[in-house]
């Protein structure tokens, strides 16, 4: 089953079009990446499924249900959660405190709430340990943890990860997409922004490529992975 | 020894001192000083919880202290309600025009809302000001009621109406103790921290924020009814941004953003004020250069500065002991 479907979009900042035209296509249990240099356009598409920002042409559907001029907390509400670029994190928060921010959508199921808190602290055991203290006193990829922990407590359908990798060491990037891989098996679709392509076409089921706000490239993985060019820009072998 | 100064001892310490301090005192001029600060320092309460918590500074505050004022005013010597209800009904009223200005003033962000409500709050002492009819102008409102009996309980006596003050603001402080501690508080934290991360995890940042401005207006409301009742007549001024600007010293000497910030800064300056009358208007000098050297060197006060070292020197004692433990191990 489709559950996203950006068909003809395009997203202006003034004059300036971020992203033109781009059709992006997500069905159910799928992982999804979208690479591209910084600038290409994939935050900006991340910012417009999760209504952060309006598209100024073309329609983004969500489980057949346009969503394009929904505000971001209805998005929300839908089922799509945005883990946000930068590891942004509330660092006057506890760790689980930052965690129940997370399910705020959720605030009155007490339960759910609680299972949910488990599920993370599952995955992410050096959380759990962590829980009383300062979020700002955790390690990057630590901090990684808590913001994916944290879009996985609002319960997502589809989770949208903006360049989880970015800045870790290359051992906690392959901890954090074997984790992302797991999120994916227990029933969450992914759309994942990356510029590690090596890393992220290894789980992915396909792939677009993104240059100067332009879908050049799509296919599945082992197409792009077979793809020269695809190869000298972004894997360097 | 350090276990005897836990936060709970030191509150229970403080709010025993606030209640033997008239028998200590014995002057009424020092107990007349100490009941305006209690009053004041409700309303700080209030502009922190927007300001301080939520990230949004409203200069319309003033505004709304007098608002409350103005209706227990006019409720009782007007109206002629009880007073009672008029002290209930007054922080309503001041609720219900703060939903209306909060909706549109929230329309903008940063200076351009700073900007704006200083608007509002001039809009609002211009009305107080030239609305003879309803308010009396510049004559002000004379002849409020001190608070009715209730059964045996008078507050007629500088010293009952202290307790009466004393107690309305620990409630108040009680209340935004629990608001800042439970998911609405963090709530406001969050979108002071980025409204787009609070977005992005489902909080309606509109809904918050209208929350947060009308739960401020609510204390400048309270604030301003105690005022009304305490001083029993009331002028336009109150409204001025000269009371503004002096809740919002209190608020950044005390500290923005922390829970006890705004009674801590509006006991320091009320008091040193009070004592460095006799130098008039030129203690400006004094506070002026003070005030710009604090924003400088700990923008979060003089609590947030107390806090810091604190944390710090927990952050030491805790890897000391990490290190020991090593050794040992």
């Amino acid at each position: 089953m489709r559950v996203l479907k950006l068909n003809s979009v395009t997203v202006n900042y003034g004059k300036y079009s971020a992203v033109r035209q781009i059709d992006i296509e997500v069905s159910e249990g799928e992982i999804v990446v979208l690479l591209g240099a910084n600038g290409a356009g994939k935050t900006t598409t991340f910012k417009t499924i999760s209504g952060l920002l309006k598209p100024t042409g073309g329609t983004v559907n969500f489980e057949g249900a346009p969503i394009n001029g929904k505000s971001p907390d209805r998005i929300v509400q839908a089922g799509i959660v945005q883990c946000a670029e930068d590891r942004k994190l509330f660092p006057q928060m506890s760790v689980q405190q930052n965690l129940m921010m997370g399910g705020y959508i959720h605030r009155s199921k007490k339960t759910q709430l609680k299972e949910s808190l488990k599920e993370v602290y599952e995955l992410f055991p050096i959380l759990y340990d962590k829980r009383d203290e300062s979020a700002r006193l955790l390690s990057g990829g630590q901090q990684q943890m808590l913001a994916i922990g944290r879009a996985l407590m609002a319960k997502p359908k589809l989770m949208l990860l903006d360049e989880p990798s970015i800045g870790l060491a290359p051992l906690v990037v392959e901890q954090m997409f074997t984790s992302i891989q797991h999120i994916n098996k227990d029933g969450t679709t992914i759309l994942l922004a990356e510029q590690n392509a090596n890393a992220a076409l290894s789980i992915a089921d396909k792939g677009y490529v993104f240059e100067n706000g332009r879908i050049v490239i799509e296919g599945t993985s082992e197409e792009l992975f077979s793809n020269d060019e695809i190869r000298k820009a972004y894997i360097g072998a | 020894m350090s276990s005897i100064f836990t936060k709970k001892n030191t509150v229970i310490a403080l709010i025993v001192l606030a209640f033997v301090i008239p028998f200590v005192l014995q002057n009424q001029y020092y107990l007349h000083v100490l009941t305006l600060a209690c009053i004041w320092s409700i309303a700080v309460y209030g502009l922190n919880l927007l300001a301080g918590f939520t990230g949004y500074l409203s200069l319309a505050h003033a505004g709304f202290f007098a608002i409350g004022a103005y209706s227990l005013g006019l409720l009782t010597v007007k109206a002629e309600l009880s007073f009672w209800l008029a002290f209930l009904v007054a922080p309503i009223i001041t609720m219900i025009i703060g939903t209306f200005v909060g909706i549109i003033a929230l329309r903008t962000k940063e200076h351009f809302f700073a900007i704006y409500t200083l608007c509002v709050g001039y809009i609002i002492y211009l009305i107080i000001d030239k609305w003879d009819s309803l308010t009396g102008g510049v004559r002000g409102l004379i002849g409020i009621p001190s608070p009715a009996n209730i059964g045996p309980i008078s507050f007629d006596t500088p010293l009952s109406q202290y307790y009466f003050v004393l107690v309305v603001t620990l409630l108040c402080i009680l209340m935004v103790y629990r608001i800042v501690h439970s998911l609405t508080g963090r709530t406001f934290i969050a979108i002071r921290n980025s409204e787009e991360l609070a977005l992005s995890l489902g909080i309606s940042t509109a809904k918050n924020k209208l929350l947060s401005f009308v739960l401020s207006t609510f204390f400048a409301g309270v604030a301003g009814a105690l005022y009304g009742s305490f001083i029993r007549f009331i002028g336009p001024e109150i409204s001025y941004t000269t009371i503004m600007f002096d809740f919002l010293t209190y608020l950044i000497v005390g500290g923005i953003g922390t829970l006890s910030g705004p009674i801590v800064g509006t006991f320091l300056i009320v008091l040193l004020s009070q004592n460095l009358q006799f130098l008039q208007d030129y203690r400006m000098l004094i506070f002026g250069p003070l005030l710009t050297l604090l924003i400088i060197f700990s923008p979060r006060g003089i609590v947030g500065f107390v806090l810091t070292k604190y944390h710090q020197h927990q952050r030491k004692t805790s890897a000391v002991l990490k290190d020991a433990r090593a050794k040992e191990g």
